[in-house]
């Protein structure tokens, strides 16, 4: 294939281009305010297992996502066809849609001055990305599924090594006076080895590191290794007795409970009085070892991002602080309908209106090393949590886990088909220990964690 | 507030097959010079040039399991909003403790074509309307939340059936929403369970469904891995996957790699019989397709799928299912639920369920999962109802990140024991 046959890099001056081309189009055909979001992605992932290759997956999509207001009333629309004739029809389409919307001031676009300014470079781009190539894909791919099987001869089989690549550039303009744009590269590696249990069961496990820039990506052979040390220490898992008993979540598992909070402290849940936190601003929701931040400047982070998806700039926000809930994080109508400012917050997927959400989302990580958090005379060493069952109206919690049973400090077996509950608000109130061990590999990053106590239901 | 907003997206995706190993490309922009870019990046894949030469393309031929009476992208939008306003309506009217109502319809229109060098050409239309309801209650700083729904391949006269009307889905949501908020603390620990029509499905996709999608067999990391014509499940259940329902979200007239929907018979009376086939597992195992290969978009590759997951009926009274228990949970309504392929182990969630006590519904129980082993569990069905109920609501299922509409579909049935996750220990 010669270089020409190849599509051009995501170029995020193209993108903005676009939007504003498109922004113009939407005015002109009567809206009285618009916001566009332009995409430009590219992905590349490349499966091995067993050694052979299973898939290779290559792409790239360009689209535009556009709301308007007319008369207060919203309209979103979405299109990958980028051809001006299209766009300016398109335009004409989504003006003629918000006539069939309530009116709604509160969903007025953000004041100009609120805008962001300068567009920060958060270092989210990596030029040693784009030159890597399905055979380099193919060849990383390869070495760690390699290594995890070499470990054991108990590793049997494979779900396989997938090497993933993306690429993309995004720009947004808005009538409201902001117009930018940024681009981003991420590289990833997982590896599922698979092991033969006692009556017939087999035991997966998983190994990813994940990194926007390609340097840092873990090694391929270190995160297979890693990929068939737990799951080889799988082996043998059985249930526990049904009884209350302290609950350690290590930083994977702390992730997905952390993620869940992010749920609860969204400034839409709040309005909409659909979760257990609305009116609960002031006294402690955690114990005071909880401090959570949502940090969107830090540099070559998975989630950072320069400006919101209303164009409005992005700053640090303290969420909890020692346990205290200090803000609900707000896009400007979710602010509208609570009274109080944006906490440039806003996300937006490219078919559909802004809402909250956040960027990294992170529980600080605490003093005690994670060894000293297992010191406990006997309970649940959580690795991996199954199932929605989380009720954010309510705080009710009740999801399957698999992990070890911990005895005298020490993981004594590993632990499946079981469940663990409790009520969210006794459960972040009941953190007794955060570990020092942040997992910094996703947008949401938790610490080992300690709760006091929990049900367990097994045998 | 009253939002708004449509989206068409049109792309085209090339595979290119080599042995098991699966090249794939796709583009939004059909152009000739970006069409043919994608059919080379598929083809990498293939190291040799030596493909199937030129083929000649015959239509294949495909029955209608979804008609469509009036179709719905067409009818004026005040039509549409009318719908959730009575919604609304009929759930803030249900009870004066309903604080907030949210109501959502979509609909969708697609068009497939599916080309493939076997010669096939096949075409088809797979319209989707959905209604959502979701409301919350409040009574004296407690609070609680409560949905309803239904999904279809129809038009509008969906909202004619029986229980799809705005007014049913708003007064199902409030209703909900209000039994909830005095629902007590579910116990832990392993008991007797009665799962209820319909819903209880999601069990059936989740502890079985997945383990037989023959990818998984082909690869050998399903715990189903070489048991055809094994006893996999208690002689009480025959389960089947059936893209041919009447309109049914699941249902397909053709799966996305050309080949008709159809009924398939996975397990007969505990036997497994078959599993879900495309076309890279049909291969592997001589089996004819299945009708399963299914795929979200042009944006992704087919993957062995379910269409409509169903238990058939069996011989037992749903109330002397009830009555034989002493003390057990009922479980109603649910919000989902995910397994592990290898080892087979599934948790799904509750959103609806009862204590039974002496044979009779008590409490309302607090959000649980039950967690079990797909093939212990089946083995522990001990009665199975008569009264078989096809889900109406609004499943999706997701696998290797690629979302499809799936249907489900049970009797009432009794597991003799599976793992309650509550929070009253003892």
């Amino acid at each position: 294939m010669t270089a020409s046959d190849r599509r051009p890099l995501p170029d995020p001056a193209a993108c903005q281009a676009v939007a504003e081309q498109m922004l113009s189009f939407a005015l002109r055909a009567g809206a009285d305010a618009a916001e566009v979001l332009v995409r430009d992605g590219s992905e590349l992932e490349v499966k091995i297992r067993l050694g052979e290759p299973e898939l290779v997956k290559e792409a790239g999509s360009r689209a535009l996502g556009l709301r308007i207001l007319k008369d207060n009333r919203a309209a979103v629309t979405y299109t990958s066809d980028l051809q001006p004739d299209a766009m300016a029809s398109l335009a004409r389409q989504t003006v003629e849609l918000a006539g069939l919307a309530e009116p709604e001031p509160l969903a007025a676009l953000p004041a100009r001055e609120l805008m962001a300014g300068q567009v920060p470079d958060l270092e989210l781009w990596d030029d040693a990305v784009p030159s890597l190539d399905v055979r380099e894909a193919m060849r990383r791919a390869l070495r760690g599924e390699a290594a995890a099987r070499k470990l054991d001869s108990r590793i049997t089989n494979s779900e396989g090594a997938v090497f993933g690549r993306v690429m993309g550039a995004m720009a947004f303009a808005t009538s409201a006076g902001f117009a930018g744009s940024y681009r981003g590269t991420n590289v990833s590696y997982v590896v599922e080895p698979v092991c033969d249990d006692e009556g017939g069961k087999k035991r997966n496990g998983a190994y990813w590191s994940s990194s926007r820039y390609l340097a840092t990506l873990l090694d391929e052979e270190a995160v297979g290794i890693e990929a068939a040390r737990r799951t080889l220490a799988k082996l043998g898992s059985r249930k526990v007795a049904t009884a209350e008993m302290p609950v350690i979540f290590a930083p994977e598992a702390a992730r997905s409970l952390l993620g869940q909070l992010a749920g609860v402290i969204s400034g839409g849940a709040v309005w909409r009085r659909s979760t257990y936190l609305a009116q609960r601003a002031g006294p402690p929701v955690a114990s005071p070892l909880i401090s959570v931040v949502d940090d969107p400047h830090l540099r070559r982070a998975p989630g950072s991002r320069p400006f919101d998806a209303e164009g409005l700039a992005t700053r640090p926000n303290v969420v909890i602080s020692e346990g205290v809930l200090r803000t609900f994080l707000c896009d400007t109508y979710a602010g509208r309908k609570l009274g109080r400012p944006s906490t440039g917050s806003a996300g937006r997927g490219i078919g559909g209106g802004p809402h909250v959400s956040t960027s990294n989302f992170i529980l600080r990580p605490g003093r005690t090393p994670p060894a000293e958090i297992e010191q406990v005379e006997g309970g649940l060493y959580v690795t991996e949590l199954m199932g929605f069952g989380f009720n954010g109206v309510t705080g009710d919690y009740s999801q399957g886990a698999g992990g070890f049973w911990i005895e005298k400090g020490e993981r004594a077996y590993p632990v499946s088909e079981i469940t663990i509950s409790a009520n969210f608000d006794d459960l972040w109130k009941g953190v007794d220990a955060v570990g020092s061990d942040l997992d910094t590999r996703s947008s949401v990053q938790a610490p080992t964690l300690r709760v006091s106590r929990m049900t367990v239901a097994g045998r | 507030m009253l939002t708004v907003g449509r989206v068409v997206t049109l792309g085209l995706g090339v595979r290119v097959l080599r042995g098991d190993a699966t090249g794939y490309a796709y583009t939004e922009e059909l152009s000739e010079e970006r069409m043919r870019e994608a059919a080379r990046t598929a083809g990498q894949i293939a190291a040799s040039g030596a493909g199937p030469g030129p083929v000649s393309i015959q239509p294949v031929a495909l029955p209608d399991f979804y008609p469509v009476r009036e179709p719905s992208l067409v009818r004026p939008g005040a039509d549409k909003v009318e719908l959730l306003r009575r919604a609304d309506r009929a759930a803030r009217a249900h009870d004066p403790r309903i604080v907030r109502v949210e109501v959502s319809l979509s609909e969708e229109w697609r068009e497939v074509l599916v080309v493939s060098s076997d010669g096939a050409l096949a075409r088809d239309r797979q319209p989707m309307i959905r209604f959502g309801v979701s409301a919350v209650a409040e009574e004296g700083g407690k609070r609680q939340g409560g949905r309803s729904g239904g999904a279809a391949r129809r038009g509008m006269e969906q909202f004619e059936r029986p229980g799809q009307s705005p007014e049913e889905h708003g007064r199902e949501a409030a209703r909900l929403a209000v039994a909830m908020l005095h629902a007590q603390d579910a116990p832990a620990g392993p008991m007797e369970v009665v799962l209820g029509p319909g819903e209880s499905g999601i069990l059936l996709h989740e502890a079985v469904g997945h383990g037989l999608e023959a990818d998984f067999n082909r690869k050998k990391t399903s715990n189903y891995t070489d048991q055809i014509g094994e006893s996999v499940a208690s002689p009480l259940c025959t389960v089947v996957d059936d893209g041919t329902l009447g309109s049914a979200r699941g249902s397909i007239n053709v799966d996305d790699e050309g080949n008709p929907g159809r009924r398939n018979v996975l397990i007969e009376n505990g036997r497994l019989v078959a599993y879900m086939q495309d076309r890279i597992s049909s291969r592997h195992f001589g089996a004819p397709p299945s009708g399963n290969g299914r795929r979200e978009s042009f944006r992704h590759e087919p993957l062995p799928r379910m269409t409509n997951t169903l238990l058939q009926a069996g011989s037992d009274d749903p109330q002397d299912i009830i009555r034989s228990v002493k003390r057990g949970v009922y479980a109603k309504n649910f919000s989902g639920g995910q397994v592990n392929i290898s080892n087979g182990d599934f948790v799904f969630s509750l959103t609806e369920s009862y204590l039974i006590e002496d044979g009779k519904l008590t409490a309302p129980l607090k959000g649980v999962n039950l967690i079990g082993n797909g093939p212990e569990v089946l083995r522990q069905v001990t009665m199975v109802g008569s009264d078989f109920k096809l889900s109406d609501g609004t499943w999706t299922c997701g696998k290797d990140g690629q979302s499809v509409p799936v249907g489900i579909g049970t009797p009432t049935v009794k597991i003799a024991q599976i793992t309650v996750g509550g929070t009253r220990a003892g």
